[in-house]
């Protein structure tokens, strides 16, 4: 199959989506491109296994390569592995259930259908990439609808939050920039595959790696970076924040996964200060959703105490680890747009998001509540759920280090889980519990498209949940390869 | 080795009812959910019994010692070629033991709960939760792998949350599910680290190759376990440890007892199952699951002797003093596992030694029964009275002359009076403690007398003091809330008989117990002068209780808050967690962090706005500054060329 | 050398127009003049130093060429000003300002 589909697919819908009018055009068209995008991942998914039945055990699948400016070694080299394919599935979940929740967007339609595309399009691109530039690219074309988004459709302090989100981000790539940069005037390609093989030597690595890697941290929500999240989720429109957190912020750590299997020496080298920031995000971020009182700054600051796991798994540079630092991006990608999901249809039936003003909704609309709940149980780890695996993987891989510090700090990861509880406990409590309001008890519970949308997510959590074997299997050759990278770093030293 | 596959079935049949009433009962199910579940819990149960007896007296044996035999297992997440989340299926003599304990207990609860939830709003919800826990339950005794248990002891927390926030519109019940939730939570992370630790030096999390491989004193894995220390202990008794404490927390052993009485706040039924029967005594079960192991190291059980008996001290007297009838058959509940957390703390593995272990879960068996008949009897009682508080009931026993008799077969029965099962699993415990360590022994009497004086006190004050004022009264309810009652109360008077210590055992050989009537004066004759005395103080209504109250004074007002422990942990959390970690970091992020990023961009902005005044607008100004930059540039050239 | 001196007079000359006067005209009139000087300059530097090549004198003749062009762009441009802003003055033209 040709990959470039993922990309024509979105573009094409865009187009057909400019040349529409009216709402109802607009979002059948937009519903229509991203079935089929998920049909078309889901296809990809079924070549992607058969390949692997009869036995090609190539890195990469599905590659094709064109020059694209040649003078600078600047290909268009696509392929997939199994850590690319599990983001490009969630990718074309989220993108479903955004356009679902978007159904009854009024407001300027068009253009924010359009941009929604937009986005997904640089994240397949991104995903496919196997060229640093290319992935470059499509990273920057996966940042500029977000600030449009929130910048038009956003609610509050809108203007602030799309400026602070779109130059972090922007600084980010910046950041990247220079790290492949240093990469190229080393090696002299882009290729991701040919890097691997000739190899960059460690002072270069220990130069170049930390521009690349905080770069891609500041999307993932590296502490200190991650000061955008909050702000740019709470003033996001509903599908925004579905896809700022479910989407953009597993750019960032694909990215990391990817620089860090490049610059494995450095990877090494600098491990105990990805894993030091690592923790102290998971544990900062966690104590610090204890004291939010509005329903999307408890799920912002809750992703980077979870953004935490997928960077906390990557410093640890072992296979587990990473297949954890993997179901996590995935767990998190699902978990986090479903919570928005939820909080949207809360918000846009209450007109309000601050736990204090809001209670017993259990009793007004009980199927948005079970998916607040579920979503809510999936955030602290209860097994049945992806998050359970994500984070237990984790754990498994940091304590398999038997350095001391290293397991202190997995203690400490750890100790999240039970401050996880106590804030989803709390928001659940608070909103979904206890005594209703006069006014909100006359709502209406949820409409077909939210329906469809909560539960196409749902069912995605629960299917890791039940049966992570599956995502393993799948996402383990890529894992595999990276730990060769890793390990040939050993064996250099 | 016969086939065990339809063991399968025994928690898949309450996860399909779960499945199916929680995604159509609002629907569909609204009034039948109560015969679904029952029914197929019933089904359940049926298999239980044709396993206990398959196991117990057809196949399970070998060479007059009972195999574990592994029925069903599946890599469910591989970590590394060893190490690996199993789902599996485990019968021994524990497992089948509690499969009966759980399906039968759960059965009675779903027939009682056909009368007691009777015209809720969320019926089918209810019954969809009891379902989920019961399922969750059955995984978890049936587990193979040491991270199973894990995972269905989350499953178990989780669905005790939604079981206790039942009534989710009343405030505390949802600060009780959450209180619930969060310090088991906490216990939990003990548990987790527990068994990384166990996972990382055995080299694997099966439960069965634990065992093997840390119980072999030669073994590598024992060795570099045993001598891996850390801060003074070795890595054996910190992972052993922790784990207790994950056990401890599920079992409300002191100090993270405090979520238990909360916990009171669910429907009666829900407590009857959850917290009296199955999932308290879910701690006793991993220590005795890990038991082999936990023998290995004597300092991780002499923490579980000391933790259990003083918990069992502790839970009594404050049990004396409350006056919510839950209240007190809570601390009761956790008096009695401390019981039973002791016996397997004192016990050896294997021959006479291994008594405690063997009274430890006869206790668990025999316990399960009469303590879900007083939580189903006080449920009956509350559902007449609509109130929790003693001195709102009293003369019931003309009013409601069944739930009176089991109500006192299951008092009877506690307090250890024979022929009444308490009496004979008491006394294993009191023997086994008697013959190891006799400050152990002293405790448990006297924690034995004052149970009796409690449950007498509940009893009384229920059924005798004053009499009657209820006006209307509509019977005791329904023959679904009967039925239980009495299936219950023949089985508090019946399950000691049980040859127990044939059965169940440290080694899994038979071990000859027999009641020596000698020993059993002092225990026995201690509780009927606990009894009396509270026959004397409660069977009239007078005022010598308040007066006894007030002499006390300190101490009773101590026992009456429950020794402050809640107000600890509210000072620890509110005052300490809240304000001194939580409040500043939010702080710092929104200031601080945030700041520092905010500040890097207004400083750009102050810097251009500075600088802007260059862009004058004046072609002469640009032209100036242009000629100034060749001059200067003329100059650089001239000077520095070579 | 003192079609050198003459050269750099103009030149100055002609800098100080370009900076003093705010008339657009004038301005490029100064203009003019710099590039004059340089043409004086290229010429003299062409007979003085390489009296058989004739590069200094082509570059001369270039530059009246693009001084031509320049003059007709100028004017263009000042006749446009003075259309929308109804004055030649360069500091009524500072809407580039910031």
């Amino acid at each position: 199959m040709n990959l470039s589909l993922l990309i024509l697919l979105p573009i094409i819908t865009a187009m057909a989506i400019l040349f529409s009018n009216g709402l109802k055009q607009i979002r059948v068209i937009g519903l229509l491109g991203s079935i089929a995008q998920l049909g078309l991942a889901s296809w990809l998914l079924k070549l992607y296994l058969n390949e692997r039945a009869i036995g090609n055990t190539a890195t990469y699948l599905f590659e094709s390569n064109y020059p694209w400016f040649s003078a600078l070694h600047i290909n268009y080299h696509i392929g997939i592995d199994g850590i690319s394919l599990a983001m490009i599935l969630l990718t074309s979940l989220i993108v479903v259930a955004g356009i679902l929740v978007s159904w009854t967007m009024d407001k300027l339609s068009k253009e924010y259908f359009f941009l929604l595309v937009l986005l997904s399009m640089g994240a397949y691109g991104f995903f496919i990439s196997l060229d640093l530039f290319t992935l470059f690219f499509f990273l920057e074309v996966a940042v500029i609808p977000k600030f449009l988004l929130i910048g038009i459709w956003g609610s509050g302090n809108k203007q602030n939050s799309a400026m602070k989100l779109a130059l972090m981000l922007m600084a980010g790539s910046a950041l990247v920039f220079v790290g492949l940069m240093g990469i190229y005037y080393n090696t002299h390609t882009f290729d991701i595959v040919q890097i691997t093989q000739i190899g960059i030597s460690a002072g270069v690595q220990q130069f170049f790696f930390p521009f690349a890697f905080i770069g891609f941290g500041i999307f993932a929500a590296l502490f200190p970076f991650h000061t955008w999240v909050p702000d740019g989720h709470a003033s996001a429109p509903t599908a925004a924040s579905m896809f700022l957190a479910g989407i953009s912020m597993k750019l960032g750590g694909y990215g990391c996964l990817r620089i860090a299997s490049l610059m494995p020496d450095a990877a090494h080298h600098y491990a105990w200060i990805i894993i030091l920031l690592a923790t102290i995000a998971i544990i900062y971020g966690a104590f610090a959703t204890m004291m939010q009182t509005d329903l999307k700054y408890i799920n912002a600051y809750s992703s980077i105490s979870h953004c935490g796991f997928v960077i906390l798994g990557i410093g640890m540079m072992n296979k587990t680890s990473i297949n954890g630092a993997v179901i996590q991006m995935v767990s998190h990608g699902l978990m986090t747009a479903l919570f928005f999901a939820a909080i949207g249809m809360i918000y846009s039936r209450t007109h309000t998001r601050m736990i204090a003003q809001l209670g017993g909704l259990l009793k007004a609309m009980p199927f948005i509540s079970t998916v607040f709940v579920i979503a809510g149980l999936c955030s602290l780890g209860l097994p049945g759920f992806s998050g359970f695996v994500a984070e237990m993987t984790v754990f498994m891989g940091s304590w398999q280090n038997p350095n001391g510090v290293y397991r202190l700090a997995t203690i400490i990861s750890g100790a999240s889980i039970v401050v996880t509880a106590v804030y989803i406990l709390r928001a659940t409590g608070k909103t979904i519990m206890g005594p209703i309001s006069n006014e909100h008890a006359l709502l209406g519970d949820a409409t077909w498209n939210e329906k469809l949308a909560a539960v196409l997510l749902i069912a995605g959590i629960v299917i890791i949940g039940i049966a992570p074997f599956l995502l393993n299997a799948l996402i383990g050759p890529g894992t595999d390869n990276i730990m060769l990278q890793v390990g040939k770093a050993i064996t250099l030293k | 080795m016969s086939n065990y596959s339809y063991i399968l079935l025994i928690p898949l049949l309450p996860l399909l009812t779960f499945l199916v009433l929680g995604i159509f009962g609002r629907k569909y199910f609204k009034t039948t959910a109560g015969f679904i579940g029952s029914a197929s819990l019933l089904a359940s149960t049926v298999l239980s019994f044709i396993a206990a007896k398959q196991y117990f007296f057809v196949d399970g044996k070998l060479n007059g010692v009972y195999q574990k035999i592994i029925a069903f297992k599946y890599t469910w997440l591989s970590f590394s070629p060893n190490v690996s989340i199993d789902m599996g299926i485990i019968i021994d003599p524990i497992s089948v033991m509690m499969l009966i304990v759980v399906t039968s207990v759960s059965l009675m609860v779903h027939v009682f709960s056909l009368g007691y939830m009777k015209g809720e709003e969320r019926f089918a919800t209810y019954y969809a939760f009891l379902s989920l826990f019961t399922f969750s339950m059955l995984g978890l005794i049936l587990s193979v792998n040491i991270f199973q248990v894990y995972i269905f002891w989350e499953l178990v927390g989780a669905s005790s949350f939604l079981l206790i926030g039942y009534y989710f519109s009343k405030p505390s019940a949802v600060a009780a599910a959450k209180k619930a939730f969060i310090v088991t939570r906490f216990a939990d992370l003990g548990f987790l680290i527990g068994i990384l630790i166990l996972g990382f030096y055995g080299g694997t999390l099966d439960i069965g190759l634990l065992i093997e491989r840390l119980t072999a004193t030669q073994s590598a894995e024992f060795i570099n376990m045993t001598t891996a220390s850390f801060l003074g202990a070795s890595m054996l008794t910190w992972g052993l440890s922790l784990i207790f404490i994950g056990g401890a927390g599920k079992s409300a052993m002191f100090p993270l007892h405090i979520w238990l009485p909360d916990a009171m706040e669910g429907p009666t039924p829900v407590s009857a199952l959850i917290h009296a029967a199955t999932m308290v005594v879910a701690g006793v079960y991993l220590v005795a699951r890990l038991f082999p192991i936990f023998s290995m190291d004597p300092s991780s059980l002499s923490l579980v002797t000391y933790i259990g008996a003083f918990s069992a001290f502790f839970a009594a007297v404050i049990a004396c003093t409350q006056t919510d009838i839950k209240r007190v058959l809570a601390y009761s509940t956790m008096s009695q596992i401390g019981y039973m957390m002791f016996a397997l703390g004192i016990s050896k593995l294997g021959g006479e030694e291994g008594l405690g272990y063997m009274a430890s879960l006869f206790h668990l068996f025999t316990h399960a029964f009469f303590k879900s008949l007083l939580f189903l009897g006080a449920g009956a009682v509350i559902h007449m009275v609509h109130s929790n508080e003693m001195k709102d009931m009293g003369g019931l026993r003309k009013l409601m002359p069944i739930t009176h008799i089991a109500f006192l077969i299951a008092c009877l029965a506690i307090a250890g009076i024979p022929p009444f099962a308490g009496f004979f699993s008491k006394e294993e415990i009191l023997t086994a403690a008697f013959h190891s360590n006799k400050l152990i022994y002293g405790v448990a009497l006297f924690t034995a007398a004052l149970t009796s004086f409690y449950m007498f006190r509940l009893y009384f004050s229920i059924f005798w003091s004053k009499e009657s004022t209820l006006q209307h009264h509509h019977g005791e309810g329904t023959w679904s809330m009967k039925l239980p009652l009495l299936i219950l109360a023949a089985c508090a008077v019946l399950v000691g008989f049980v040859p127990f210590s044939n059965f169940i055992t440290s080694d899994g050989k038979a071990l000859e117990t027999h009641i020596d009537l000698i020993f059993s004066i002092a225990p026995v004759g201690l509780t009927l002068i606990a009894i009396s005395i509270a026959a004397y103080l409660y069977k009239k209504e007078n005022d010598t209780p308040s007066k006894l109250a007030a002499q006390f004074g300190i101490l009773y007002q101590a026992a009456f808050k429950k020794f402050y422990v809640d107000e600890l942990y509210l000072f620890i959390t509110k005052k300490i967690i809240f304000p001194f970690i939580g409040q500043p970091i939010a702080w710092a992020d929104k200031n601080i962090v945030d700041g520092f990023m905010l500040l890097l961009g207004k400083t750009t902005a102050k810097i251009s706005f500075k600088i802007k005044g260059i862009q004058s607008g004046k072609v002469q100004n640009y032209t100036l500054y242009f000629f100034g930059g060749i001059l200067i540039l003329s100059i650089l050239f001239i000077y520095t060329w070579k | 050398m003192p079609i050198l001196i003459v050269s750099t007079a103009l030149f100055f000359i002609g800098m100080f127009g370009l900076f003093t006067r705010r008339n657009m005209i004038t301005m490029l009139m100064a203009i003019e003049l710099m590039l004059n000087s340089v043409n004086i300059n290229f010429v003299a530097f062409n007979k003085y130093l390489f009296p058989d090549k004739l590069n200094g004198l082509f570059f001369t003749l270039f530059i009246i060429a693009i001084a031509a062009a320049e003059a007709a762009v100028a004017i263009a441009i000042i006749i446009n000003l003075y259309r929308s802003h109804t004055s030649i003055d360069v500091e009524d033209a500072s809407e580039m300002k910031f």
